[in-house]
């Protein structure tokens, strides 16, 4: 990526809609499920034009995880939508026995990840999703880091034969990947190339990542930026490449430490390459109400965690 | 196939589920021999499949899902003997490397079987999920499923419910085994669920009763319930049924549940149960 523009500010949740909105006219066997969050999930659309093929469940999540897997048998390809939480913790034995274990091609579509849904507070700030899915055999994880990237990959999963879990979110983010770009699941972003320090970034952390490097480079640090939006399974080939160039790793994510982005990076680094690694990630705790970039400053994954995080590493080389 | 020949064929399966569980000393045999008149008569007088040919897709055919996936003996027997795959693999269940796993799996690809089962409460919503699909692609087929009543106990069951009613999933026959056993005892000592009847009828589901060890009932009922398909209303039958049915001290009792006889005991069992089809 030579220059990054930023086109607008959009949700990725409605990259998630007008994705689904594209394969409801182009790939008939996508059915789409909602749990009651049919307007959060900007599924509306999809449904408006695809009335046969949406199934309201109502808040019935479970039950959604089952009726997904039994649509496969027969050929359809189902896309699950609600929260992240629900989609997940609230979900995991169903997901566990009916899709992953079962080997069903099941899209678990998740809005609302992370910290960032704001002011609904805890109960609904899951960060400890990527974790629970990318633990289960057979699944898929991907995190888009911004609209255009999100509306891609969810066209990109319907030819994906597997189960994916797709994680997204509710605020208005920068724009700034290309909207032609095609979606590659399982291969690591280069956003930008740089020779002092790898961070690596997924989902709303990546722009983050972005922010935090032009002042970086007023400071003399030239860093790489990587985007992983395949958590699993890991492009470990770009992860390693550049890691062996500059020698020093941030890792950045709206997610627990336990069991997200920086977890799999740093199980890859101490069996393949152990450098000094820095996290940038919420550090075992719940979240809380709050305004979004509240909720980043306080819990420590905002643009200057990253310049911290970064300065810490340099300095272990 | 006649009344006559499915008699034989349970006692035969009775005899497979027995030898099954005894071979490995674990599994479920209670509920397995209190189901196989049923799904003996399922498999071989009610439901349109082609066992030669199976795909997990299944399309134009029934389906049936296993929803108590402990149950796994009786549905390896049936499968088996259906012609799915060779009798003498059941020689493998829940043996290392084995496509019969303890419950029912399509980690190796065991023609018959189309998801997981065994975590309780699931199958339901899996056998609604294949119904939506049958009806999107213009299948006229039906889907069957089996649940435990101890497994009505999840509350995942009540979520499915309640969507088939108020969605008019009409493709769907489910059938609850309805032996007030559970592994901790009697349904009524465990959690009392009153009236299944009158729960389902509520819930807005045809509800059918029968009595699962008479195959003249078996047959009269699941001709019923397949003329009720297309009426809006999902259907359910309550299939009483005798937990450990065919010998005589596995009967009645929630012992048998997940238990296996001792060498002695299976001796005994299996001289209450005639080889009718030749042992595998």
């Amino acid at each position: 990526m030579e220059e990054l523009v930023v086109m607008d500010h959009k949700d990725t949740r409605s990259g998630f809609g007008d994705g689904l909105t594209e394969l409801g006219r182009t790939n008939k066997d996508v059915v789409a499920l909602c749990a009651d969050l049919t307007g959060s999930l900007k599924m509306g659309d999809f449904k408006k034009e695809n009335p046969d093929r949406f199934v309201q469940v109502g808040i019935a999540e479970a039950n959604m995880i089952g009726i997904a897997a039994g649509l496969t048998i027969g050929g359809k390809i189902p896309f699950t939508g609600t929260f992240a939480n629900f989609s997940t913790g609230r979900v995991y034995d169903q997901i566990r026995q009916s899709v992953a274990y079962s080997k069903k091609n099941v899209k678990i579509c998740a809005s609302h990840a992370g910290l960032t849904l704001g002011e609904d507070g805890a109960t609904h700030q899951i960060l400890e999703d990527i974790g629970l899915m990318k633990m289960l055999p057979n699944m898929t994880v991907i995190s888009p880091c911004d609209y255009n990237q999100t509306k891609a990959a969810t066209i990109a999963i319907a030819e994906h034969e597997g189960p994916v879990y797709l994680r997204f979110g509710r605020p208005k983010v920068p724009n700034f990947t290309p909207a032609d770009e095609k979606f590659e699941i399982g291969k690591a972003q280069m956003i930008r190339e740089g020779k002092h320090v790898t961070i690596i970034a997924t989902g709303h952390l990546v722009w983050k990542a972005i922010e935090a490097s032009t002042v970086l480079l007023e400071k003399g640090i030239n860093p790489e930026i990587i985007n992983i939006h395949t958590i699993k399974p890991l492009d470990e080939k770009a992860v390693i490449e550049s890691i062996s160039k500059t020698k020093c790793v941030v890792t950045a994510e709206e997610h627990m430490r336990h069991g997200g982005l920086g977890d799999s990076i740093a199980q890859l680094l101490a069996e393949k390459l152990p450098t000094p690694m820095e996290m940038v990630a919420v550090n075992d705790t719940f979240g809380e109400s709050g305004k979004p970039d509240e909720l980043m400053t306080k819990y420590g994954i905002d643009t200057p965690d990253i310049i911290a995080a970064v300065e810490r590493v340099l300095q272990r080389i | 196939m006649e009344i006559k020949e499915l008699e034989r064929l349970s006692t035969q399966v009775r005899r497979d589920i027995i030898r099954m569980v005894s071979a490995v000393k674990s599994g479920h045999p209670g509920g397995s021999m209190g189901c196989a008149d049923f799904l003996s008569t399922l498999y071989f007088r009610v439901l349109d499949i082609d066992p030669s040919n199976f795909t997990m897709d299944g399309k134009n055919e029934d389906l049936f899902f296993l929803s108590n996936g402990h149950i796994s003996p009786v549905l390896y027997s049936i499968l088996s003997r259906r012609g799915y795959f060779p009798t003498e693999e059941l020689n493998t269940f829940r043996k290392i490397d084995s496509r019969l796993q303890g419950h029912p799996s399509v980690s190796k690809n065991l023609p018959g079987v189309r998801v997981a089962s065994g975590s309780l409460g699931q199958g339901m919503s899996v056998a609604i999920g294949a119904a939506i699909t049958k009806k999107l692609n213009g299948d006229d087929k039906i889907v069957y499923s089996l649940h435990g009543d101890g497994e009505l106990q999840e509350g995942q069951i009540w979520e499915a419910a309640m969507f088939a009613a108020g969605k008019g999933i009409d493709n769907l026959i489910c059938t609850i085994d309805y032996n007030h056993k559970q592994i901790d005892g009697d349904i009524d000592d465990v959690l009392p669920m009153g009236s299944l009847k009158e729960k389902w009828q509520a819930f807005g589901w045809e509800v059918l009763e029968m009595d699962g060890h008479d195959f003249n009932d078996i047959i009269a009922k699941l001709d019923l319930a397949k003329s009720k398909c297309g009426n809006g209303k999902p259907v359910i039958i309550i299939m009483k049924t005798v937990m450990g049915e065919g010998v005589d001290f596995m009967s009645g009792t929630h012992e048998w549940h997940g238990k296996s006889p001792s060498d002695e005991q299976t001796e005994i069992a299996l001289s209450q149960l005639e080889e009718t089809l030749g042992d595998y």
